[in-house]
């Protein structure tokens, strides 16, 4: 860094620091605020975190690598990733369009949809999942066409990717639409005046200026993905071996009482969403970083 | 080619926003054009009409013999810069200026050789050589706005198209890039078009100054010719300062509160009329046929002149004069004034 950004970062810290002056929380507040957050994560994160994998690991190596080798066990861990494999994509398609759209055009109806992509975190997944068994199940609106064509959606896979499809789709377009408003066109007209072609526009400007916020969106995306579960149970069937996920898997083996089974799936589960957090951590730190920089333009 | 960029009574609006009411401008090759006026008087949507960014509702923009209708903006050539540079923060100084280049089909585009010889040409023309591999977050604002000139220059464009070029800098910043721009206007000879609101930046800089008020040009005009005459009220109060005198036009004389202050009028006008009078133009003097008493009520310092506040009776705002000597007046001192310079224009 040059001197040039240092003015920048005084004056960043220095109102921070002020303003925890001004506040003049005595440090016995402070320190209750502290303990009851974290106490109230230890109670309702790790402590569940933890138990999954104590519980997981109770019965000793082998139960667990059996338990998670085991063929259904197998099936539904390829189908997630089948699933998420497909849906994530879709959605990374679907949010840059609608980022797109609503950060570079001005039109009706632009605030409407920005409601809309909102609406599958509105509606309950068990709604979602209904709706398709609505329109594709066997009395639904398309089910006799879709009998007499032979296809089967609902209680076959593609509903299943149809109901993670719809639960995720606002994952990426929530993290692209602020940072793209942020952004503005300025650096797309530059390119176009400059005559690089829209796609090389998009390819070498755009895209490099959202990727943080899009990497964000996706590894979001992709934990829910593979973890839905109130929206897939109505529309799988859960045939075993067939259309369950992993979270329809662990609950099909709690529910028959196979509870170190069950913890060993979640555990994989669990893992994900580890992982999700740990990247989610250093991804806001850089993604930070990056808003900052576009700020300081 | 005897015209560089033809515009022919352009319109625009935005919902129900006349930007722009029939615009009309010639712009010669190699001339540097500012276009001068308020926050909301279409001068940048102007600038963005003239580089394709924009559509025009009515009217066209010609460059040379050809309607800009038919040109992609690829085809304009046109050279834009933004106020906020718009910088491609992933890429290296290098490969922003050499974005155009590369952005070529790929019969027209340099060999990686050419490319690299000119992006380190183009830093020598703006004199920061050897910066090719910084990133924009490291440069200061100056040096960015140079970088994002040099960018536009990598195209070779038909006109250099800025939009307040140096809106963003500090005043210091301001000034070096000023001259540094105008030298640099001098060497290459690119048909430039500027916006900007700052009135001492356009009359310093541009060969020729247009003037947008409410999305109408107002006045076009070498920077002596708009400062010196200006065509309606609005450039002579835009343009510096200027006091104003409502006044009533008897024959060759006007007068302000049935005294008389200023003679020799050759304009015809008759009747009520309002007065412009620059404060350089107001002197104090001891004793005169055409003076304008008042009192000094406040001195202040502006730039390398002072400058007394002086009321008047009969008006309402004070008259800005600029003192001439060293010797200023006191406050509270009753001076006469004696206005050697004046803009009239009949009353609305």
């Amino acid at each position: 860094m040059s001197d040039a950004s240092l003015p920048y970062q005084i004056e960043d810290l220095a109102p921070a620091r002020a303003a925890r002056r001004v506040s003049g929380e005595s440090r016995i507040v402070q320190f209750v605020l502290v303990v009851v957050s974290l106490a109230f994560l230890c109670l309702f994160l790790f402590l569940p975190l933890i138990s999954v994998f104590v519980e997981a690991g109770a019965r000793g190596w082998h139960a667990y690598r059996e338990a998670i080798l085991e063929p259904d066990a197998l099936a539904a861990i390829r189908l997630t990733l089948f699933i998420a494999a497909i849906a994530v994509p879709f959605n990374v398609i679907f949010g840059l369009a609608a980022a797109w759209a609503i950060a570079k055009f001005e039109f009706r109806g632009k605030s409407l949809l920005i409601s809309f992509i909102d609406l599958p975190f509105s509606v309950s997944p068990v709604i979602s999942g209904l709706v398709f068994v609505l329109l594709f199940g066997a009395q639904g609106y398309f089910g006799p066409w879709l009998a007499a064509n032979d296809l089967k959606i609902i209680f076959a896979v593609p509903g299943i990717l149809l109901a993670t499809i719809f639960v995720t789709f606002p994952f990426v377009a929530r993290e692209l639409i602020p940072h793209m408003q942020s952004l503005g066109s300025a650096d797309e007209e530059t390119a176009l005046t400059l005559g690089a072609s829209g796609w090389r526009t998009f390819f070498t400007v755009t895209l490099p200026n959202v990727k943080w916020s899009l990497f964000y969106g996706v590894l979001l995306c992709n934990a829910r993905a593979m973890g839905e579960f109130g929206a897939v149970a109505v529309v799988s069937g859960k045939i075993r071996g067939v259309t369950t996920t992993m979270p329809l898997h662990v609950e099909i083996l709690y529910n028959e009482y196979m509870g170190a089974a069950a913890f060993a799936v979640a555990s994989l589960l669990a893992g994900l969403a580890l992982v999700t957090l740990v990247l989610k951590t250093v991804l806001e730190w850089r993604f930070a970083d990056a808003i900052a920089a576009s700020r300081r333009h | 080619m005897s015209v560089a960029v033809t515009i022919e009574s352009v319109e625009k609006r935005f919902q129900n926003f006349p930007a722009l009411r029939g615009v009309s401008l010639d712009i010669q090759p190699g001339e540097l054009v500012a276009l001068l006026g308020p926050s909301g008087s279409g001068k940048t949507t102007l600038l963005r009409v003239i580089a394709g960014l924009e559509q025009a509702e009515r009217g066209r923009v010609l460059f040379g013999e050809t309607d800009t209708r038919d040109l992609s903006l690829r085809e304009r050539r046109i050279g834009f810069v933004f106020q906020h540079y718009a910088l491609f923060k992933t890429m290296s100084v290098a490969e922003n200026i050499a974005f155009g280049l590369k952005s070529r089909p790929r019969a027209e585009r340099p060999n990686p050789a050419e490319i690299k010889k000119r992006v380190s040409d183009l830093l020598e023309l703006i004199q920061l050589p050897g910066l090719e591999k910084r990133y924009p977050s490291q440069l200061s604002g100056g040096q960015r706005q140079r970088i994002a000139l040099a960018r536009a220059l990598a195209i070779e464009p038909r006109v250099l198209l800025l939009d307040e070029p140096f809106g963003a800098l500090d005043a210091k910043v301001r000034k070096d890039l000023r001259a540094w721009l105008r030298q640099l206007h001098q060497r290459t000879g690119h048909t430039t078009v500027f916006v900007t609101h700052d009135q001492e930046e356009a009359l310093e800089l541009a060969d020729r100054v247009a003037i947008l008020h409410d999305g109408r040009l107002e006045q076009v005009g070498s920077p002596d010719d708009v400062y010196d005459h200006p065509a309606t009220p609005f450039i002579c109060q835009f343009l510096g300062d200027a006091n104003h005198l409502p006044v009533k036009v008897v024959g060759s004389q006007a007068f302000f509160q049935d005294r008389p202050v200023l003679g020799g009028l050759r304009q015809n006008l008759g009747g009520p009329a309002s007065l412009y009078v620059r404060p350089q133009h107001l002197r104090i003097v001891d004793d005169a046929p055409l003076a304008l008493p008042g009192v000094v009520e406040h001195l202040r310092r502006n730039g390398p002149l002072r400058r007394a506040e002086v009321a008047v009776e009969g008006l309402s705002k004070r008259l800005d004069v600029d003192l001439a000597s060293q010797v200023a007046p006191a406050i509270g001192e009753r001076i006469r004034l004696r206005i050697t310079h004046g803009n009239l224009f009949a009353a609305a």
